[in-house]
């Protein structure tokens, strides 16, 4: 009797894809995990939209409101919801500007900046709109697992893999816990 | 006659005067801490080294040793807290550490590591702390203290100058600098001082090094700061 195959949902908040890259680092193991799971909403499947799953991997922190929209979805359907890296476990790199006023930061950046002359802070509706400060995902709904890195490297993502699959309370040895 | 206690069931033996943190380190037991420093009298403050003697929590750096005394150490208890202590350090202030020239020589760090501190569990403060550039040959990056006072009684004690102090209270403790204008630029403060090589963490760094060792070939790195300390014991 063969298993039925775990789904598993990806997503990269305010992130840099850095820790999807290092999820395919895992290199030929890619192979032995597509024998156990498959891809449900992940910029691997382009999948919009997130259904029930066993597992979702979040990377990024929650910079903007369209980020608290997919990060409920996750959590409204994973059974297991993973926070993969720097920025989803503290906020990371974007977080940098929690101590700035959002505003003057907007300016800076579309206004201000060398070489831009009539520049203005884009107002598209489109746009999601940015919260004032960048939140660690567990600020904003309960998250079961975290694999700390920047990114968290290949191996280290596997072996946590590995072991929830299995069914094995996942642990990182010394050599795979990485905050940088 | 050699006088004993039980440390986490083994016995450990000890003279007058010596701490249970000084004689478990002196049998090879490594305990976790931040603000102790062998050079300096016990300071009591980080509480990492918290063990449990008779039921009761005691700071393992400052409590002279007993005869007869059962010392619980490295438990999921204690460990629990120590990492729920390091938890609430990590959110008070910013600790970014991919761009941290400290990452792999911080002992902050480090003890996440020992104490498997996946997430810092609690909402973040992000507190605002400016970066003092001031002086030409270190930089202060506040937003990395941990109040352990190392560089100030290192400055006070041993360099005479008193160049760091602590002020305020509670959530509203920071680190200062003794001059008139606040710099460190306006003060004697020197970059051969011990002040300016103690810190456990990346607040007082060297400037002109930075990432000179690439990150991953790192002490903590290398090696567990369980195994990295106790070396330094030997």
């Amino acid at each position: 009797m063969t298993r039925p195959k775990l789904r598993i949902a990806t997503t990269s908040l305010a992130g840099c894809f850095g820790c999807h890259m290092s999820f395919l680092d895992i290199d030929e193991h890619l192979f032995e995990l597509v024998e156990l799971v498959e891809f449900d909403r992940s910029p691997l499947t382009d999948i919009k939209h997130c259904g029930p799953c066993d597992i979702g991997l979040i990377e990024g922190g929650v910079c903007n409101a369209e980020n608290v929209h997919v990060l409920r979805e996750f959590r409204n359907n994973c059974k297991t919801l993973i926070a993969v890296g720097a920025c989803a476990i503290n906020g990371g790199l974007p977080a940098q500007r929690n101590h700035l006023e959002l505003g003057a930061c907007l300016r800076e950046v579309y206004e201000f900046r060398d070489g831009l002359s009539g520049g203005q802070v884009p107002n598209d509706p489109e746009l999601p709109l940015l919260l004032d400060k960048v939140h660690p995902i567990h600020e904003v709904v309960r998250v079961d697992y975290f694999i700390p890195g920047c990114p968290p490297s290949g191996p280290t993502i596997w072996k946590f893999l590995s072991d929830l699959i299995a069914g094995r309370t996942p642990r990182l040895t010394h050599s795979l816990m990485h905050f940088d | 006659m050699t006088r004993r206690f039980m440390f986490d069931g083994q016995p450990v033996a000890f003279e007058d005067g010596q701490t249970i943190m000084e004689a478990a380190r002196a049998a090879g037991h490594f305990i976790p801490y931040l603000c102790w420093h062998p050079d300096f009298p016990p300071h009591g403050s980080c509480k990492l080294c918290i063990v449990k003697v008779g039921g009761r929590h005691v700071s393992s750096c400052a409590l002279p040793a007993k005869e007869g005394m059962e010392v619980e150490s490295n438990t999921p208890e204690i460990n629990a807290e120590r990492r729920a202590l390091l938890q609430m350090l990590f959110v008070e202030g910013n600790h970014f550490c991919p761009s941290c020239e400290k990452s792999g020589n911080c002992q902050l760090q480090a003890l996440a590591y020992e104490l498997e501190m996946t997430s810092a569990r609690f909402n973040h403060i992000f507190p605002d702390r400016p970066v003092d550039a001031s002086h030409p040959d270190m930089l202060l990056e506040f937003n990395r203290c941990i109040f352990c006072e190392l560089c100030v009684r290192a400055s006070r004690d041993v360099d005479k100058k008193s160049v760091f102090s602590l002020t305020n209270r509670g959530i509203h403790k920071h680190l200062v600098v003794s001059a008139e204008s606040g710099r460190l630029g306006d003060t004697d403060f020197s970059r051969d001082d011990l002040a300016a090589n103690i810190c456990p963490v990346g607040v007082i760094l060297r400037k002109r090094v930075g990432f000179a060792v690439p990150i991953g070939q790192r002490i903590y790195d290398e090696k567990p700061i369980s195994q990295v300390s106790m070396e330094a014991e030997k």
